[in-house]
């Protein structure tokens, strides 16, 4: 009975559970037949660690350190094809979002991943005047490494930068705070609520 | 037509494929009177189209020609081809049908010399070969065609084809003055046995089924090796008659897919199994045959002949569900995806790719001529609601042959029963 115990402690998977509790859509991950329509017919597939179906059977297996410090969930670029083709009609793009946030929480997603850098400098962009500020999401890639190496880009697309200001698809004055929604403090209350919840959500449910 | 004489005791089967004839036989042959209706020209359904069963690897024709003597023998038994079920009314052991019969243009004194078919000219896709070879306005369904007689296609009447027929007629055997009938039938139970198509494979965008020549269906694989088929039983391939030594069958086409058929068509695992048998002996020497599987189902009994087709060195299982298929410069299809064990990635070319589509029940969800328990596959359910009307075969459920037999023999038996207690002599 004691032996039998630990066998089957042995292999209870306490990582899909976890996945379950905490990611959105992770319920999602135990229906997968493991096809592999989704690895297929991802156009960056080839450019990952790990296909969705590979990291749905990683889930299964238990595999927590190799999923969660995975870049593929971060290189998702939302095509939508593994889901419109999935037999299963699983939800893989949202899951590998789902993913991706997950591990984020936990602080241990793959360091200098690029998507994930971009994600961020997005919202703390669109979060201070409730619009995204194209000039500035734009020149915080260009200087992503710094001063020199962001001139030298600026200079190189010189050209394209005064031909979206002539047809006036962008305005350098945006440069100077920049337009936004008319109370971007209210908008900053609504999400600051919507954290609170969601604090309390993983602080009942999850680990 | 008024010499039918039908009432309450009355077996009705609709459908005259596998499973109906076996339901009318056996009804039949237990002495009760069986009408049975079929669609089409001839008798013999789907599997009337199949090269060869598995597991034996013997021919349909066999097992027809059984059947068809057993036909012409019974006095029991009344068959109607060309004809329609298109309205049922009343309840168990006392139905009334409307059938609708389309007019053949050929009579009984048709001795199938075929005089009338060399006589015209236009020409149609052949049905039979699904479309792969072409037939003329005036044609036998199939070799095996019973009622053995010519049938005048509806298109050419009214032409100087039509007229071209009957001046070829010696045996005064065309009639093209026949009309659209109706006919009233009473039934005290009634079979379904409408069988089933292959779904659809243009709606599988990703693997190009309109797009590209050389991909093609199971069924129509089948013809391809049939000597009476397209090719005259020789594996080439469609967009250049080029020897097809390097084949790939992709399972689960449409089938266990919510986009498509939800349910497992069953059949389909053993039908690639089967056919790489084909590939193998058409080229043993340098013939190969890849199938790319979820899992194969290769239910009880057939596990050895999974076990043989395992053994073949010219056969390679990989575990993967094909995401696309895309063309090379060589009208080859090319398969991409990535395998299950190992996550590889694959792109590699065929000469020919094999869809393995699934069986969709020819079952009409929102035509059906009274009311009846439909599940949500489109399959007739066994429901007490459905009261004397018992589907038979793959109108119930995804079978094969086998199994299509045994179901349709117990449809038969639930049916006698019905009749029986109209009868007064008891269940």
């Amino acid at each position: 009975m004691s032996t039998n115990t630990a066998m089957v402690e042995k292999y209870r998977n306490n990582f899909l559970k976890e996945v379950e509790a905490n990611v959105e859509e992770g319920e999602w991950v135990k229906m997968c037949m493991q096809c592999g329509v989704c690895a297929g017919s991802c156009p960056l597939g080839n450019a990952w660690e790990h296909p969705p179906q590979e990291i749905f059977m990683m889930i299964r297996a238990g595999k927590r350190e190799d999923v969660l410090t995975s870049d593929s969930m971060w290189m998702c670029t939302s095509c939508y094809n593994c889901i419109v083709r999935c037999p299963r009609e699983l939800p893989i793009t949202h899951i590998m979002h789902g993913l991706a946030h997950y591990a984020k929480r936990l602080g241990i997603q793959p360091k200098g991943n690029p998507t994930q850098w971009f994600s961020e400098v997005f919202w703390n962009n669109m979060m201070k005047k409730g619009r995204v500020n194209e000039l500035k999401l734009g020149l915080s890639m260009y200087f992503k490494d710094g001063f020199v190496s962001g001139i030298k880009e600026s200079l190189k697309n010189a050209k394209l930068g005064m031909n979206m200001q002539k047809t006036k698809r962008m305005a350098p004055m945006e440069f100077f705070g920049g337009h936004g929604v008319k109370n971007p403090g209210d908008l900053q209350k609504i999400i600051k609520k919507a954290q609170e919840l969601e604090a309390a959500r993983i602080e009942e449910h999850g680990k | 037509m008024s010499d039918i004489v039908a009432s309450n005791e009355t077996i009705v089967v609709v459908g005259g494929g596998i499973s109906g004839m076996t339901s009318a036989l056996e009804a039949a042959e237990c002495g009760k009177q069986v009408i049975l209706i079929e669609k089409n020209a001839s008798l013999g359904g789907r599997v009337a189209q199949l090269h060869k069963y598995f597991p034996k690897m013997c021919h349909p024709t066999c097992g027809m020609e059984i059947n068809l003597q057993r036909a012409k023998r019974n006095r029991n038994l009344r068959i109607l081809t060309m004809a329609e079920v298109t309205e049922v009314t009343g309840e168990s052991g006392d139905y009334s049908l409307k059938v609708s019969l389309k007019p053949r243009y050929v009579n009984e004194n048709c001795t199938a010399c075929g005089e009338c078919e060399k006589a015209v000219e236009a020409e149609f896709d052949d049905e039979f070969n699904y479309g792969m070879s072409k037939r003329k306005g005036a044609y036998l369904p199939h070799n095996m065609a019973y009622p053995q007689r010519f049938v005048i296609d509806a298109n050419i009447i009214g032409t100087d084809d039509a007229t071209k027929a009957k001046e070829a007629c010696k045996y005064d055997a065309i009639d093209l003055d026949m009309q659209d009938e109706v006919i009233d039938l009473k039934a005290g139970a009634i079979i379904w046995a409408t069988g089933w198509q292959p779904y659809d494979a243009n709606k599988i965008q990703p693997y190009g089924y309109d797009r590209y020549e050389n991909v093609i269906t199971n069924v129509e694989f089948e013809r391809l090796m049939d000597p009476q088929g397209p090719t005259g039983g020789k594996l080439v391939r469609p967009s250049d008659g080029k020897e097809a030594k390097n084949v790939a069958f992709i399972q689960c086409a449409g089938s266990r897919d919510r986009n498509h058929l939800r349910h497992c068509s069953r059949i389909c695992c053993m039908a690639s199994l089967k056919q790489s048998k084909y590939v193998r002996s058409a080229y043993p020497e340098d013939g190969k045959v890849s199938i790319y599987y979820i899992d194969i189902r290769a239910i009880d009994r057939f596990e050895d002949f999974y076990k043989s087709v395992q053994d073949d060195e010219g056969v390679t299982f990989i575990k993967s569900k094909v995401a696309n298929i895309i063309k090379d410069k060589d009208d080859n299809p090319v398969l991409k995806g990535v395998d299950t064990e190992g996550y590889n990635r694959y792109e590699t070319p065929y000469d020919l790719v094999v869809l393995a589509t699934g069986m969709q029940p020819s079952v009409d969800q929102n035509a059906f001529p009274i009311d009846i328990v439909i599940n949500q596959d489109g399959f007739i359910e066994p429901d007490e609601s459905n009261g004397a009307i018992f589907a038979a075969g793959s109108t119930a459920d995804a079978l094969d042959v086998n199994r299509s037999v045994q179901h349709a023999t117990a449809a038969a038996l639930r049916a006698i029963q019905v009749v029986n207690k109209a009868a007064g002599t008891g269940a």
